[in-house]
């Protein structure tokens, strides 16, 4: 089955509709979502609206307007939806690390910041738009990126550990930097790069055994060494998110290109034995472990931990919340408050409701970003839309999974909504490639060169 | 490929489906549960963001709440006299939980209670904020202060009831703390608590002595061996000669005597000579002709061996034991495993003053909801007859004589009549401790008996020749009893 001939494309592209003013409809709402919960925590913390109130709604509404402009001029046939969800996301991350800063008990304030890198962010967002024309381009540099990304990957078992995950590269002076969050991107282009070229070795090469297709032992090496790379990064980085996360992205990318079942249950083999393996002599794995299985347990010295803490934050936010700026997420002291646990704060203020909300926001954002590798035309782009959309999945469901406790805790970021540069940045260059991807599966195709045939054919009106 | 991607869109459907449920879950089913979480601490949060209601006694709040700025507390606790009220507060702290009234009341006082649902409706449609409902007690403020000023700092406890209701007039324990003290959560209110502590401070001021501490009674339990033996036909005459010889040797040993303080006449006394004096001759061989079972039985009816007198602080049990028949010679008078709080006296001096029947004690009298509705009203209730009316009344007779000409002179009030015992129980090996000094008494008019008390002074630099329940205690139950008639009048 070559690419070239299964040209399946789910969404009518001729002549299809740019739906621009639908996007720049719904980022309206985008911008005026976050301003409205911005004044409502203000009111609700001081009585009084916060006087940066205009300043944030203008310096958001310009943000996106200008992100609007641009898609409209560089990519207009994008999808419409998945820019005002990032700006919704975005905005809501703000108000609630802002929230959380009107807490003196959980030290500096970290909202300025955050809108710092949330415009470095759409910085980076529009340059991709303007000066990606094509992402078939990125194919270009398939084993760059993998150098690229083995970089990021190993560079942090270089610095100094930041509570217990070595998963930052310290430039003193300048702050650090997650570099997962990149190689998440960076990893996906050559993996869909290398698949694209690979797939039908991996793919026809097989041995059945058992009723399973089993690869040919030197088609096998690259996944072992991606496994063994995850591994690693799990036991010397002791991140088990970021591990879960460039595993997961493989397999999933891996059953897209050979759509053989064989690698899921390979794959799942795989990261079974090794969360086992690692799990029996990593002490911090079994303490995440153990702190899963009882979320309420005290702590040895007989205090509350964090995630008995965020369990009591969802808990005591039922169904409503208890309103922005009025619940008491300040409680889960720890580490990682407006980062890692961002999501029990609003668990807790804006309720079930409202956590569900951005879930099914979070869900939509996936859901576009499929959508457009069901509808991309090239393979490359198909591989490297369904490698983002999955690696933003998983990072999603391991976060939120995590936090509310349905899975043992990894050391990662809520996209968007949580503090911290890398991420809200890389986030806006994956939304940026996405927007890029669906913009070339949209647009309409190019009128067929004039044939000969064509013409001797042609009807004849009466 | 398409055929995978549809697939792997169906997966990552299922994973935010997973999530969807997950937050359902927590939020919606398991919501209640983690909202009242001991652990949570925005139920304590929650708990001080309001004043709490107030402790009432004579119409007169005896607790506050004031705003702090340490925490995330708002309100803590504030006591008027609170040393004096103490055993009957107990405390409410940010940091240490809460205590008797303070701790049985909690619903009502910080406005949780089901019993304030109403109310807190009410609040919620009229935008008000959550507020707590008072207890109002039995308690006497001049009669507390009476006996709290009496023991001064002697170490002891004073309880009066009123035997008709059962109502609590005073409790008073010694060397008591101020809970103001520890009712925050700072460095300084953990220091105050922790020297409190038996630990660093061995005379316990935070042990409640006339509800939690039992002590022996010594002659003060003579009066119930007087009861049981009238009740049982053993005596009937209070005026009559006993069968009591002296020396007396108890049962079963062989020669060992039960002696009096001193040379009193105690020899074939009648009862109401052996009361005056304190014959322990006459009442040991009164509990050993009746038998363990029977004393026993008398005794459980005043209320000994019961674990379950709630005031609605539970007291202590006390205990009059089953025992061998020495044994319960001596526990006849008040010593050997015999074991009795001072509420436990009152209330035995309370049921003789009201005619045999025993009147359960109580200190809460109305909870009195934010709105000053009252949610419950205590009906006093009757909790045993311990001895039928004409025994009370020969009892009476009896202790009046004991103040009138016996060791209880320290008691008399001028036109009242009063009735007590007096008692000093030995303790320690070799009675090397200086004894419990015990008084009980009541004071009777002519419009009825409006109180019983009951003193116990545990030890004291006085002599221990000196140390008679006579000297120390009584002037304190004098006081607490002129406290009460004159609130009366």
């Amino acid at each position: 089955m070559s690419s070239t001939t299964t040209n399946t494309t789910t969404i009518g592209t001729i002549g299809a509709p740019s739906r621009r003013n639908t996007e720049l409809a719904m980022l309206v709402f985008a911008v005026l979502v976050p301003v409205f919960a911005y004044v409502n925590v203000g009111l609700a913390k001081d009585g009084s609206v916060p006087a940066g109130v205009l300043g944030y709604s203008l310096g958001l509404g310009l943000l996106a307007g200008i992100a609007h402009l641009v898609v409209r001029k560089w990519a207009p046939y994008a999808d419409p939806l998945m820019l005002p969800i990032a700006t919704l996301l975005n905005g809501m991350g703000l108000i609630f690390i802002w929230r959380l800063d009107q807490e003196p008990s959980l030290g500096k304030a970290m909202a300025p910041n955050q809108l710092m890198w949330s415009t470095f962010g759409v910085a980076l967002f529009l340059a991709i738009l303007i000066f990606l024309k094509d992402h078939r381009v990125l194919q270009r540099y398939t084993y760059i990126s993998m150098v690229v990304a083995l970089v990021l990957l190993v560079a942090p078992v270089f610095f100094p550990g930041v509570n217990g995950a070595k998963i930052w590269i310290t430039i003193p002076g300048l702050g650090s930097l997650q570099p997962g969050e990149f190689a998440k991107i960076i990893i996906a282009i050559f993996f869909a790069g290398y698949l694209m070229v690979k797939r039908d070795a991996l793919a026809l090469a097989s041995r059945r055994f058992m009723g399973l297709y089993l690869p040919r032992g030197r088609d096998l090496g690259p996944i072992l060494v991606i496994w063994a790379l995850s591994l690693m990064i799990l036991v010397f980085e002791t991140d088990l998110g970021t591990s879960l996360l460039f595993f997961g992205l493989f397999v999933v990318m891996l059953y897209v290109a050979t759509e053989r079942t064989s690698w899921i249950v390979f794959g799942l083999l795989l990261s079974g034995g090794g969360a086992v393996a690692v799990a029996t002599f990593e002490s911090h794995v079994q303490t995440r472990v153990d702190n899963w299985l009882n979320p309420l347990a005290l702590a040895s010295n007989g205090g509350v931990t964090e995630t008995a803490q965020a369990m009591y934050s969802f808990g005591s936010g039922g169904i409503l919340g208890s309103g922005l700026g009025q619940g008491y997420s300040r409680l889960i002291l720890g580490i990682a408050p407006k980062s890692d646990y961002i999501l029990a704060t609003v668990g807790e203020e804006i309720g079930l409701a409202g956590l569900m909300a951005m879930l099914l926001l979070y869900g939509l954002l996936i859901e576009r970003g499929l959508r457009t590798a069901l509808a991309a035309r090239d393979p490359f782009g198909k591989l490297l839309a369904v490698g983002l959309t999955g690696a933003f999945a998983l990072q999603v469901f391991v976060v939120a999974g995590g936090v509310t406790g349905l899975i043992p805790l990894t050391g990662m970021t809520m996209p968007f909504l949580a503090q911290g540069g890398s991420s809200v940045i890389a986030n806006w260059a994956l939304v940026a490639i996405l927007l890029r991807i669906s913009d070339t599966a949209r647009r309409p195709a190019p009128a067929p060169a004039p044939s000969t045939d064509a013409e001797m054919t042609q009807v004849v009106r009466p | 490929m398409n055929k995978p991607l549809r697939r792997v869109a169906i997966f990552c459907g299922l994973l935010v489906l997973a999530l969807l449920v997950r937050v359902n879950w927590v939020q919606f089913v398991q919501a209640d549960e983690l909202k009242h979480d001991i652990h949570n601490r925005r139920v304590a949060i929650e708990r001080y963001s309001t004043p709490r209601g107030n402790i009432i006694v004579d119409g007169k709040a005896i607790t506050g709440s004031t705003v702090t700025d340490s925490g995330d507390f708002k309100y803590k606790r504030t006591y008027k006299d609170g040393k004096m009220w103490a055993p009957v507060t107990g405390y409410a702290s940010q940091a240490f939980d809460s205590d008797k009234l303070e701790k049985l009341n909690d619903g009502i006082l910080s406005g949780t209670d089901d019993k304030l649902f109403f109310s807190r409706t009410v609040d919620m449609f009229t935008g008000g904020k959550k507020k707590g409902g008072d207890v109002v007690t039995t308690l006497d403020a001049k009669a507390q202060k009476a006996a709290f000023d009496g023991l001064g700092d002697k170490k002891g406890a004073v309880v009066a009831l009123n035997p008709e209701t059962g109502a609590i007039l005073a409790l008073a324990s010694t060397p008591s703390y101020d809970p103001s003290t520890f009712a925050g959560m700072t460095d300084a209110d953990s220091k105050a608590y922790n020297a409190l502590q038996k630990k660093n401070d061995p005379s316990e001021p935070m042990l409640n002595r006339a509800l939690r501490q039992t002590y022996p009674p010594g002659s003060t339990f003579k009066v119930v061996t007087a009861a049981a033996a009238l009740e049982h036909g053993l005596y009937t005459n209070i005026d009559a000669k006993t069968n009591s010889p002296l020396p007396y040797t108890l049962p079963d040993t062989a020669g060992l005597p039960l002696t009096n303080e001193g040379n009193i006449p105690c020899e074939n006394a009648s009862l109401r000579e052996a009361l005056r004096w304190s014959c322990n001759t006459v009442f040991g061989k009164i509990s050993a002709d009746l038998g363990n079972k029977t004393m026993m039985a008398e005794a459980e009816k005043f209320g000994f061996n019961n674990d379950e007198v709630d005031t609605p602080v539970r007291a202590s049990e006390s205990v009059y034991p089953k025992d061998n028949r020495p044994q319960n010679a001596m526990a006849g008078i008040g010593q050997a495993s015999n074991r009795a709080t001072p509420l436990q006296m009152a209330m035995v001096t309370a049921a003789i003053a009201n005619g045999g029947k025993l009147m359960k004690p109580y200190m809460v009298e109305q909870l009195v909801a934010p709105n000053l509705s009252v949610i419950q009203q205590h009906t006093p209730q009757e909790m045993s007859q311990p001895l039928k009316p004409e025994n009370a009344q020969k009892i009476q007779q009896m202790m009046e004589t004991v103040v009138k000409e016996g060791t209880g002179t320290n008691a008399q009030i001028d036109g009242v009549t009063v009735g007590g015992k007096t008692g000093t129980a030995q303790h320690g090996a070799n009675n090397k401790d200086n004894p419990y000094a015990w008084f009980i008494s009541y004071a009777k008019t002519d419009k009825g008996t409006p109180v019983a008390v009951a003193v116990v002074i545990e030890s004291s630099d006085t002599l221990r020749d000196d140390i008679a329940g006579g000297k120390l205690s009584a002037p304190i139950a004098k006081s607490v009893m002129e406290a009460v008639l004159q609130g009366k009048k």
